[in-house]
């Protein structure tokens, strides 16, 4: 008996003292945990900058990264933690998750800092409409990616013979010059979000905004089943005939650095492709060029990284609001987006620190902003939720993978994801 | 039980110290084995009734708790993508399971042949079992690869009409699945062939061959029935690894190209997960438990039954 005894007043030291360094722990407070998956090397330091300003204000930071899987691992991490009652103070959450994160309660307001800061003025309101829950500000905006982005290797564009194409008619002629000049046209990598970046930009310029944001963004029957969504999705399967056979699978920097190496002329991906070519040591508009995706000059697709804030009580809610006004302050927004390859949320930022591509997407953001060209990309997460989307992805890359199936069928199929989501 | 019956009989010392440390030594095991039964009644059993329960919810991001009866699998009967997950998983799993006992029972019986440095050639046939799925995704994805791999290895050769982009083509990605897992798990089942060959009595084989037989006869008439049980453990082992390939799809294709070679695993994944799904999700695991228990049930029924009786 004596021997199973002191073990067991061994373990209950032990859990006491945990209980009290927790309680302790507990007590020290104005501190805020943020959960979030910036982890690869330039994101992690640009994460530290904000640290770093917490501090300097006499806040505490406490770490909770989860690396891998694009935010998967670490949205199941946060389902865990809230469902057991102990929600992270901030979590990087984006696009309409906010609003269910919303509607199950879950979420604090920011309107105090919100309107102190004028965040109102401060944003262009359909990023400021992705930020509120109930007209009360619940998360604030990290940065801006622009969606719809033209990369090129221009040696391969010079060998061809051809120019940057501005519409899609140029984008199959450029690629056929491309083809005939010993290179793949255009780098894809065959993965459901992939297929659907690609759809999206080309749906974009066959049918204009209006139509994106009726069919992407309000999901409307009928804009969904229409003539221009089988025209759309025509054009989007040509658009194979100027990829290589081996994609399937592929993942996305894989295709960036055939751009990069020169085995292929085009892709058509997000602006972290940016990351690929500064890491290979490339200057924007010299050695790699960029245009917004053939036919969609007037638009911007927007993938807006942002952390929404838990319902905390006290101290550390004082930490919470200072965390959302230091955010979007320049100093974090700057040193952020600068490792990241996207731009500011906020667009009265001095972008001469920038690259050419960051900049014309800065001039971009703010034009779109103005005439209505600024919708969300439905591809990454920022126009519909996340059933919706994956009902979406099923039938893009599906029609896009499948030698027989018509676009009406997709069309058709793409309605139903749309009202079985309903 | 010894334990008990000789603690039950007190021999010296006080009887009532006795039978308190005698109590003890009949709780005792019952005690030790409480935790884990416990805790595999509550995660295993607890869990899947859970997930049961979840099937017939509207869940979406959460669980909630609010019923609708067999909505969820009524969707999914609907869902397109779950029929080919289905179709793909009888096709992976027939296959993978046929192809392996053949291959695996042909490997054996050669090995059996008193051949040299048959210690070294097990090993090598092993191997790969102790491999990871997800480190035999990543190396057939390579070799499959019509850019990378065969394909442009005989094309280099000179054969510039040679295909076999089987992992690009969405009507065969499926099989590219099975060619990894036999490669895989063939080795093993050949190992278990191995063990019972060599467990049959050499009378058996020596009266047969007085009898006259001829040497096929002997294998199909008396080795490989005698081999039953051992098919019987095989076929348990490799169906389960069939049923819950994960690693393999996603590693390898990854579902692709498009969602066609997606398997129930990575569905249910999918949907729970990373789709918000978690109603939708439930109720293909619990299909999915269902299919399990429809194979395995009848099959554990006649083999455990025939055995007793034979």
């Amino acid at each position: 008996m004596t021997l199973l005894e002191n073990p067991l007043r061994k373990t209950a030291l032990a859990l006491a003292t945990a209980a009290a360094a927790s309680m302790t722990f507990s007590v020290q407070a104005a501190e805020v945990e943020v959960l979030h998956w910036w982890t690869s090397g330039g994101e992690a330091r640009a994460a530290n900058v904000l640290k770093e300003l917490m501090e300097a204000e006499g806040y505490g930071w406490e770490d909770f990264a989860v690396a891998g899987g694009g935010g998967e691992t670490a949205m199941t991490v946060l389902k865990s933690r809230a469902m057991s009652g102990n929600p992270p103070s901030a979590a990087q959450i984006k696009g309409p998750e906010i609003q269910e994160w919303g509607e199950l309660g879950l979420l604090g307001e920011l309107d105090e800092v919100a309107g102190a800061e004028g965040w109102d003025e401060l944003l262009p309101p359909t990023v400021a409409d992705v930020m509120r829950h109930n007209g009360s500000y619940v998360a604030v905006p990290v940065n801006v990616h622009r969606v719809n982005w033209l990369w090129a290797n221009p040696q391969v564009l010079e060998a061809a013979g051809v120019e940057m194409p501005t519409t899609l008619d140029e984008l199959f002629a450029a690629g056929e010059a491309i083809r005939e000049a010993g290179f793949i046209p255009l780098a894809h990598g065959g993965q459901a979000w992939q297929d659907a970046t690609v759809f999206e930009s080309v749906l974009l310029a066959s049918g204009g905004t209006e139509f994106y944001q009726q069919a992407m963004v309000e999901l409307d029957p009928e804009a969904l089943g229409s003539e221009r969504m089988i025209e759309a999705l025509e054009t989007f399967k040509r658009l194979r005939e100027l990829m290589d056979a081996d994609m399937s699978g592929r993942d996305w920097n894989i295709a960036t650095s055939m751009v990069i190496e020169g085995s292929a002329g085009m892709q058509l991906m997000g602006d972290w492709a940016k990351g690929e070519f500064t890491a290979a040591g490339l200057t924007a508009g010299e050695e790699y060029l960029c245009a917004a995706a053939p036919g969609t000059q007037d638009a911007f697709t927007f993938n807006i990284d942002s952390l929404a804030m838990f319902r905390v009580e006290g101290e550390e809610r004082e930490a919470q609001q200072a965390l959302a006004r230091l955010v979007l302050e320049p100093t974090f927004q700057e040193a952020f987006n600068l490792a990241k390859g996207s731009i500011p949320a906020r667009p009265d930022l001095d972008m001469n620190g920038f690259d050419a591509c960051a900049q014309q997407s800065m001039d971009d953001f703010q034009r779109t902003a103005e005439e209505g060209g600024l919708v969300p990309s439905m591809a990454h997460g920022m126009a519909v939720r996340a059933d919706v989307q994956g009902a979406i992805f099923d039938v893009v890359t599906n029609y896009f993978n499948s030698r027989d199936m018509a676009a009406e069928e997709a069309a058709r199929r793409m309605v139903n994801a749309a009202q079985a989501a309903l | 039980m010894s334990l008990t019956r000789s603690a039950a009989r007190p021999t010296a010392g006080s009887a009532a110290r006795r039978s308190h440390s005698g109590l003890l030594q009949a709780w005792l095991p019952k005690l030790v084995l409480a935790p884990s039964a416990a805790i595999s009644l509550f995660f295993v059993y607890g869990f899947m009734l859970w997930t049961f329960i979840l099937s017939l919810t509207n869940s979406r991001m959460l669980p909630s708790y609010e019923f609708v009866g067999f909505a969820q699998y009524a969707r999914l009967m609907a869902n397109d993508r779950w029929w080919v997950a289905s179709t793909n998983l009888v096709v992976f799993g027939g296959l993978f399971v046929a192809i392996c006992l053949a291959l695996g029972l042909v490997l054996a019986i050669l090995l059996d042949q008193r051949i040299r440095q048959e210690g070294a050639l097990r090993t090598i046939y092993l191997y790969p079992m102790a491999l990871s799925f997800i480190v035999t995704g990543v190396v057939w994805k390579w070799l499959l690869n019509p850019g990378l791999g065969i394909q442009a290895m005989v094309r280099s050769w000179g054969f510039e009409n040679f295909r076999f982009d089987w992992l690009v083509d969405p009507d065969m990605a499926v099989y590219t699945l099975v060619i990894a897992a036999v490669w895989q798990a063939s080795g093993f089942v050949m190992a278990l062939f191995l063990a019972g060959l060599r467990g049959i009595d050499d009378s058996i084989l020596k009266a047969a061959q007085l009898d006259g037989a001829s040497l096929p006869r002997i294998y199909w008439r008396v080795v490989i029935p005698c081999l039953r049980p051992v098919v019987f453990s095989a076929v348990m082992i490799l169906s389960h690894i069939a049923i819950k390939s994960f690693d393999l799809v996603v590693a390898l294709t990854g579902g692709g190209p498009g969602y066609a070679s997606d398997l129930p695993a990575t569905f249910m994944y999918a949907h729970a997960f990373t789709r918000a799904q978690i109603g939708l999700g439930s109720a293909s695991a619990m299909l999915m438990l269902g299919g399990v228990l429809a194979i395995l049930i009848p099959y554990l029924y006649s083999e455990l039954r025939s055995r007793r009786h034979g």
